[in-house]
């Protein structure tokens, strides 16, 4: 690059510093989202650098629905003790259990979207008055239409006609008691951005991401990783592949992709080849074409 | 995307941002479709449900513009509603664009688009030559200063992709141009439907001797879009680790609005006029010797200064303006009128506090370019210009010089909403 001169990635994380420091500044008592995917995991690194030499000044908050992936769980407190930052976990579990929350059955029964119970009554019981979240722009076609800075009523909903307009650097996190924000500060990022961001800078990422072997079968078309709470169909079969998580989310809608990728330069690789969207895999996604849409309306991430 | 991006060379890559407007049916999601396409940015299981969803309404071609309604009730009422941000990349450069719809109701929606955005692509169908709606785009894009414009004649495959044609369109915009404010315009006859001239060069215009669409978007210089002469600092953020290690640290933190600071420098800190020098620009990975604009990053000073958010730190020998009496140029996007003597709050850089309009001096006629000195009534959509008190002095430069440290916008007291944009004279 020549002087003066700071490349696509180098730019983008000069936005997202910007948003996590408007954050803090316009906030009371923000948390940020941590799922232990990539995005949560790029999205504390760059907090990290937002608050150098400080520490990072809010807690991060798991919605935990007991159908994660061994290893998220580890990362997540490995991250936590590492960093010294604060890590709230709030379980679906308990939702269900105080009956706030009815969890499906049967084949295909998934936590997903009950989780957004859970969110809404940890954010309201710890008075959160902005949650931030790893959401990005590119994986969805609802939230491309999403803002930085997205307004929620005394509800926790959307109303994605209604938003405020965006300009400049100028964020306007004004709100009445009762309201909060959802705050993405990766939005402009692309999933290879993430990929090639996590490479220029080493970050760690669980191990998931690599490939590894593991009992899968297919439905709908995509690879499902075998857990004992899945019920499989008659027609469905465990094998064992070779497979890495291209997202990582609950275990129950979280597709894997068969690759032999070992390291982060082959990952990228895989990434800039590859065919299909990372969420092509979600089965939360394929419920209806307004699925996601209808899910961040009611409060979702 | 290409190899390219793994051998790192993504390391080299430079981010655009751009905007499209063109009219209703100007062929505007058609063209964003294929670039995505032709940049290979749209994937299978993406192309996958839009050919389905054509199917089911019955559509004979593949819907493009599918892929950029994302709502509900935009595929429904077949309209786009807000603006929407889509991504891609070639090995030169990382794009993202601001798609914003056309209708007449929704200048808000452009102006928003086109605040961040480097370059301007304007459609006009070729069949249609420049309408009203060509020179409202026009407009917009040179009020909100974005440095270059090319204007797209598209559907060229409808009018025998005519030399003649394009020629007339081109010189109808050059007759108004002078009228903006604009540096760098350039024209390119596609057609965004067969590709023609949008990344592959048309086999059938060989009178154009001009770069293709993509060829532009990949070449065209913005380094120089930034401001790197006015040296400008909002402060953001005040780090205090309170640690062993950091004890006295006191950092100031933001993203510089404008010029190049270095360590050594003796800087001003507004509004207190203190005076200081630079003693380390710190990062996580490392300390730098110098920073510039749109870098984030933390600065310390050598002396003990009681600096907080809304400060601006500047260098002595290079001031802004500083006023409490602001003239600006607003964009109105509320249903609820500007109030004249009317309190709200003002955000501008980093800094919160009020106003009162005092004075709307004339509304523009977007579609004629004219001021329209007799109807002041600024309305949902309208561009007006205004004066108004600031309850304090505020530390600016005006918006043609810097597009940050130049703007503001106006919230609503009673509903906390975002009402207009305003840049500064």
């Amino acid at each position: 690059m020549k002087k003066n001169n700071i490349n696509h990635l180098r730019e983008l994380e000069s936005e997202s510093i910007f948003i996590l420091r408007e954050v803090a500044s316009q906030f009371e008592n923000p948390v940020m989202l941590f799922s232990g995917g990539k995005d949560s995991i790029i999205m504390f690194h760059l907090a990290r650098k937002a608050f150098y030499p400080a520490k990072v000044p809010f807690a991060l908050m798991h919605i935990d629905t007991g159908h994660n992936f061994e290893e998220t769980i580890k990362f997540r407190d490995d991250l936590a003790k590492k960093y010294g930052v604060e890590m709230i976990v709030k379980y679906v579990q308990d939702s269900i259990d105080e009956g706030k929350a009815v969890e499906e059955s049967g084949v295909g029964a998934s936590r997903n979207s009950i989780q957004t119970i859970t969110l809404l009554d940890g954010l309201e019981e710890l008075k959160v008055d902005c949650a931030m979240g790893g959401g990005r722009r590119d994986e969805e076609k609802a939230r491309a239409k999403e803002r930085f800075f997205s307004h929620r009523d005394e509800f926790g909903q959307w109303d994605p006609k209604n938003q405020r307009p965006e300009l400049w650097n100028l964020f306007n996190g004004k709100k009445k008691p009762g309201e909060h924000f959802r705050v993405f500060p990766i939005s402009n990022w692309t999933e290879m951005d993430v990929w090639q961001y996590i490479l220029m800078e080493n970050i760690d990422i669980p191990s998931l991401y690599f490939t590894h072997k593991r009992k899968v079968f297919k439905r709908d078309g995509s690879w499902l990783a075998h857990a004992p709470y899945m019920q499989l169909k008659d027609s469905e079969e465990l094998v064992e592949m070779d497979v890495r998580c291209r997202t990582i989310g609950d275990i129950t809608c979280t597709g894997v992709t068969l690759s032999k990728a070992d390291k982060l330069e082959d990952i990228v690789e895989e990434i800039a080849t590859t065919r299909v969207t990372e969420r092509g895999g979600r089965a939360d996604d394929k419920r209806s074409e307004a699925a996601m849409e209808d899910r961040k309306k009611e409060g979702y991430f | 995307m290409t190899d390219t991006n793994t051998t790192g060379g993504y390391l080299d890559m430079q981010l655009m941002r751009f905007t499209t407007a063109g009219s209703v049916d100007d062929g505007k999601s058609t063209l964003i479709g294929r670039l995505l396409y032709d940049s290979k940015s749209i994937f299978e299981d993406q192309m996958e449900a839009i050919e389905l969803t054509s199917k089911r309404k019955g559509e004979k071609h593949v819907n493009l513009a599918l892929l950029t309604d994302g709502l509900r009730a935009e595929r429904e009422q077949g309209i786009t509603i807000d603006v929407a941000y889509r991504y891609f990349a070639t090995p030169k450069r990382k794009f993202i664009i601001a798609d914003t719809p056309g209708h007449i109701q929704y200048t808000r929606n452009m102006v928003t688009g086109a605040s961040t955005a480097n370059l301007a692509i304007i459609l006009i169908d070729a069949r249609n030559g420049v309408i009203e709606q060509t020179l409202r785009h026009a407009y917009i894009a040179s009020l909100l200063q974005i440095p270059h414009i090319v204007v797209c004649i598209n559907k060229m495959d409808l009018v025998d992709y005519d030399e003649d044609t394009y020629n007339k369109i081109k010189n109808q915009f050059m007759e108004f141009a002078p009228k903006l404010d604009v540096k760098d315009i350039r024209f390119v006859p596609i057609s965004a439907l067969k590709g023609d001239n949008v990344v592959d060069r048309s086999t059938v215009m060989d009178w154009f001797k001009g770069s293709t669409l993509m060829h532009i978007l990949e070449n065209i210089y913005i380094s120089g879009d930034q401001n790197y002469i006015d040296p400008r600092f909002p402060v953001q953020y005040v780090v205090r680790p309170q640690s062993d290690e950091y004890h006295d640290y006191r950092g100031y933190a933001g993203r510089i609005d404008g010029g190049i600071f270095n360590v050594g420098d003796p800087v001003k800190i507004f509004p207190s006029g203190f005076e200081s020098k630079i003693k380390s620009i710190d990062t996580l990975n490392e300390s730098l010797k110098s920073a510039f604009a749109p870098q984030s990053v933390t600065m310390t000073l050598e002396d003990d200064i009681d600096i907080s958010r809304g400060d601006m730190i500047v260098k002595t020998n290079n001031l802004p303006e500083s006023s409490q009496d602001i003239t600006a140029m607003i964009s109105w996007f509320h249903e609820k009128p500007l109030r004249l003597n009317g309190k709200y709050f003002l955000k501008h850089t980093t800094s919160d506090l009020r106003c009162m309009v005092k004075e709307i001096s004339f509304k523009m006629d977007i579609n004629t370019l004219e001021r329209n000195f007799d109807d002041k009534e600024v309305k949902m959509n309208d561009i007006a210009r205004i004066k108004i008190r600031t309850t304090k002095p505020i530390f600016y430069d005006s918006y043609r010089r810097n597009r940050y440290t130049g703007s503001f916008i106006l919230i609503e007291e009673g509903t906390n909403e975002t009402v207009g944009a305003g840049m500064i004279v």
